[in-house]
């Protein structure tokens, strides 16, 4: 290369001075930010979150165009899709199934988050906005079911806007302004339509915070201490290679789903058109929502079980404060990584009682489940703190190369 | 760790299976479909017998709507086939004057629903409305195998049970009171390419063209499924090859 | 990358690796541009408005000098039964005065040189020309006008004034028999 500057170096030059974008991404995810150099695997959920939010409003885009909110003809628009649309199965099959896989991702990212840690100080506002990007994520993933305006989409719009009806006086009248009318109607899935178009870029913003919020005090790490600068490493090209391999493995999984499977997450009652008159014999949320719908039918009082299911992610907003730990990985501490696993089993438990009909035994294995989800929260995290004794900490990331953590 | 996380996994697909066992009441019989598996392609002379059955036994009472007759190609039928095929059919119009008239189908038309309206069809049907078979083995639990064991379920009501006026007894639908009766038994009719007509065949053809009409893409599916999973198999491996190389630099430091 | 690396040595590792590099890139890319392809694919015309491209009419009760509009593809397709003056005016026109010269006989169907079918958009923007209707102005010409930016065509629907650049298309359309017509 010669010492004189190509007429590309200076356009470029040019540019980067009015607009420094390839700087700002070069401090985002590149050369310039440097991440710990011991993240593990887990680490690569929040790239392959940003991916399948890409993939969603991408081929949600490319849905829409083909798609009409209206009771009448949104099923069939959605089975022109299918049949007469050029690639139409794949875009909404990837869509479909996207929703789930996005959720396993971001399911993962928060398991990561809740074992390492990485809600303490001082990631308090980073945690919150991965909470309110949940939140989101949640709004839009119901929203979006209901489009295709099939019997379990009619009659999940119905059940969850009910939820609204347990608030004390109001409940009813927002019911119907959620509505716009007496039923979910017409109103309802226009509106509906509006919102998931709307929120998915709500969310992008959100993670625009999100990644601003990250970079503040750089990214957690398996040992949960202060990375020194020398154990510091630059994200491009270490991560971003990395990351491109988890992208490739990630893919391996939600393309064979996409094509030998497309329906295995779905319910076939999805298939049947709408009837506002007959509601299906069993009708279960997808499987991401289970966990607090279990929560939700674990309460036998209408108001108390709403406030519980809502409170079951409240509850996350302050966990930066439940934890009285100083310690923040879970390796070091023996009896939090107990808990921790006891209770991912126990979202398991949840998940499947959300699944079963609420009586016998899967009723009280949901009372339990639902029980622990709290006093996991609200009684270990605070009073564990204070009388776990944690395993001595490394002095830096380099000095536990000997013994290495899990 | 990693095997608490295997052992949570596993506990969970062995109680979502379990589950669904549950669900399913008697089971279902399975066939060996030629669209099955990962390179599962559809049998064009089965979809066409199938269409036979659906033309000569499910039509009189089924709509298929969401299929066209120009889908009907996929079958192996040539354009002039579908067109002619298509004239068999006559659907209302309005000529010039403005005048009911009825024009002959074209290939753009879909299979035309036997009953003016839901009502009609009710009434025909002490009360029972027969549904569209366009999307009926992705609508029910079990699928294609679903449909096969359903046209095979008819059998008398075991002792102590009271059928309901008009309904009939099947061992396979939930409830085992089904408002349809038996349709399909041995030498229903009379294949075009000679295959022997038993209740089974019948049976079989008819839940593979249902299955066609309700996901006509899956030859394309599978297809495409397995170019993008070569695509995505290379990419990771030189990825995970790039990947180690660039971290090596790390530990030479 | 706008950085320059740091110095290294040559080895084989380093040639290895960029190796590497450059094959994954290149092979993201292709794929990343593959995949790219179902969307922009899903935006042509679907199965179903392919299926619906043709049309067919009767030309039984339409009288000489009246036109009618008929759909195709969702655009208007004019067919005009022209009166005897009006085609050979269309005839008796000098081609090299014409803006997009070409006879009247390669725009009508041989022996039916009566019927004149005509996609009924103009070729400037695409506004719908007046002249169909017996009330409608027909422009200088006698054939259509087109009331957006004043495109006049004449009996053959060769445009003759106006910012137009060409003639009315003629859409590709047959006789089934003498007074059926099948467009598409």
């Amino acid at each position: 290369m010669s010492t004189e500057k190509s007429v590309w170096r200076r356009a470029y030059e040019w540019h980067e001075q009015r607009l420094p974008i390839v700087s700002f991404l070069d401090h985002s995810i590149g050369t310039k930010y440097p991440a710990p150099k011991n993240l593990n695997y887990f680490w690569n959920f929040g790239s392959l979150a940003l991916f399948m939010l890409a993939v969603m409003i991408l081929t949600g885009i490319f849905l829409a165009m083909n798609y009409t909110a209206h009771k009448d003809m949104a099923f069939d628009s959605v089975e022109r899709i299918m049949r007469d649309v050029n690639f139409g199965w794949l875009i909404r099959y990837m869509h479909a199934n996207g929703a789930s896989f996005f959720f396993i991702v971001v399911y993962v990212h928060i398991f990561r988050g809740l074992y390492y840690g990485s809600y303490k100080a001082p990631r308090e506002v980073l945690w919150w906005i991965g909470i309110l990007i949940f939140l989101a994520m949640m709004a839009t993933a119901f929203m979006g079911y209901v489009l295709p305006w099939g019997q379990m989409s009619f009659w999940g719009a119905t059940v969850i806007t009910n939820l609204f009806s347990a608030i004390p006086v109001i409940g009813d009248p927002i019911v119907t302004f959620l509505w716009g009318g007496f039923s979910v109607d017409n109103p309802t899935l226009n509106r509906f339509f509006s919102l998931h178009y709307l929120l998915p870029f709500v969310i992008a913003a959100l993670v625009f915070l999100h990644i601003w919020a990250l970079h503040i005090p750089g990214s957690n790490n398996p040992l949960g201490i202060e990375a020194a600068p020398a154990d510091k490493i630059p994200f491009h090209p270490y991560y971003t290679s990395k990351d491109a391999f988890g992208l490739g493995f990630f893919m391996l999984f939600y393309f064979a789903v996409v094509f030998w499977a497309p329906n295995a997450m779905g319910h076939p009652d999805n298939y049947i058109p709408a009837n506002p008159l007959v509601t299906p014999p069993h009708i279960v949320p997808e499987w991401y929502f289970l966990p607090f719908y279990a929560i939700l039918r674990a309460i036998p009082d209408k108001l108390l079980g709403v406030v519980a299911m809502f409170g079951a992610i409240l509850v996350l907003f302050v966990i930066p404060w439940l934890d009285t730990s100083r310690v923040r990985s879970a390796s070091f501490r023996p009896w939090f990584r107990v808990f921790f696993w006891l209770f991912v089993i126990n979202a398991v438990v949840l998940t499947w009682c959300g699944a079963q009909l609420p009586e016998g035994l899967p009723l009280i294995q949901g009372r339990i489940a639902t029980i622990y989800y709290f006093v996991f929260f609200l009684v270990i995290m605070p009073v564990l703190g204070w009388i776990e004794t944690p395993k001595p900490l490394p002095a830096s990331i380099s000095t536990p190369v000997l013994k290495p953590a899990e | 760790m990693k095997k608490i996380v295997l052992a949570a996994a596993a506990a969970f697909t062995l109680t979502s299976t379990a589950a669904l066992a549950a669900e399913a009441g008697p089971e279902l019989l399975k066939r060996q479909w030629t669209f099955d598996g990962a390179t599962g392609k559809f049998d064009k002379l089965q979809l066409q017998r199938g269409l036979q059955v659906y033309r000569e036994v499910c039509a009189s009472c089924h709509s298929l709507k969401y299929v066209a007759f120009r889908n009907l190609t996929a079958l192996g039928y040539s354009e002039d086939q579908v067109k002619a095929l298509a004239a068999e059919y006559e659907f209302k119009a309005i000529d010039e004057e403005g005048s009911d008239v009825t024009r002959k189908g074209t290939p753009a038309d879909h299979f035309p629903n036997p009953y003016p309206n839901d009502n009609f069809a009710r009434a025909s049907n002490n009360g029972a409305l027969p549904p569209d078979l366009s999307l009926m083995t992705k609508a029910r639990v079990g699928g294609p195998n679903y449909v096969y064991s359903l046209m095979q379920g008819y059998e008398d009501p075991p002792p102590g049970t009271e059928l309901l006026a008009g309904m009939n007894y099947n061992k396979y639908f939930p409830g085992h009171q089904i408002g349809m009766p038996k349709q399909i038994s041995d030498d229903q009719v009379t294949y075009a390419d000679g295959t022997k007509a038993s209740a089974e065949q019948i049976s079989a053809d008819i839940s593979a063209f249902l299955h066609w009409a309700a996901e006509p893409k899956l030859e394309a599916r599978h297809a495409t499924g397995f170019r993008v999973m070569i695509y995505v198999l290379i990419f990771t491996i030189l990825a995970y090859l790039l990947k180690r190389k660039i971290w090596a630099r790390l530990e030479k430091k | 990358m706008a950085n320059t690396a740091p110095v290294h040595h040559a080895g084989d590792g380093e040639t290895r690796r960029d190796f590497l590099l450059h094959s994954t890139i290149a092979f993201g890319a292709v794929g990343g541009a593959m995949a790219v392809w179902p969307l922009i694919h899903s935006m042509n015309p679907a199965a179903d408005t392919l299926a619906l491209s043709t049309t067919e009419f009767s030309l039984a009760s339409l009288q000489e000098g009246q036109a009618i509009t008929v759909v195709w593809r969702g655009k208007p397709v004019f067919v005009r039964y022209r009166t005897q003056a009006e085609i050979d005016a269309a005839r008796n026109v000098t081609l090299t005065e014409l803006v997009d010269p070409a006879p009247d006989a390669d725009r009508v169907k041989k022996d039916k040189d009566k019927y004149l079918v005509l996609v009924g958009v103009c070729t400037h923007l695409g506004c719908i020309p007046l002249g169909n209707k017996p009330m409608d102005p027909r422009g200088d010409f006698g054939g259509w006008f087109c009331p957006c930016h004043g495109s006049h065509y004449d009996t053959s629907g060769r445009i003759r004034k106006g910012p137009a650049p060409a003639n009315l298309a003629v859409p590709p359309y047959q006789f089934l028999d003498d007074t059926t017509v099948r467009i598409g």
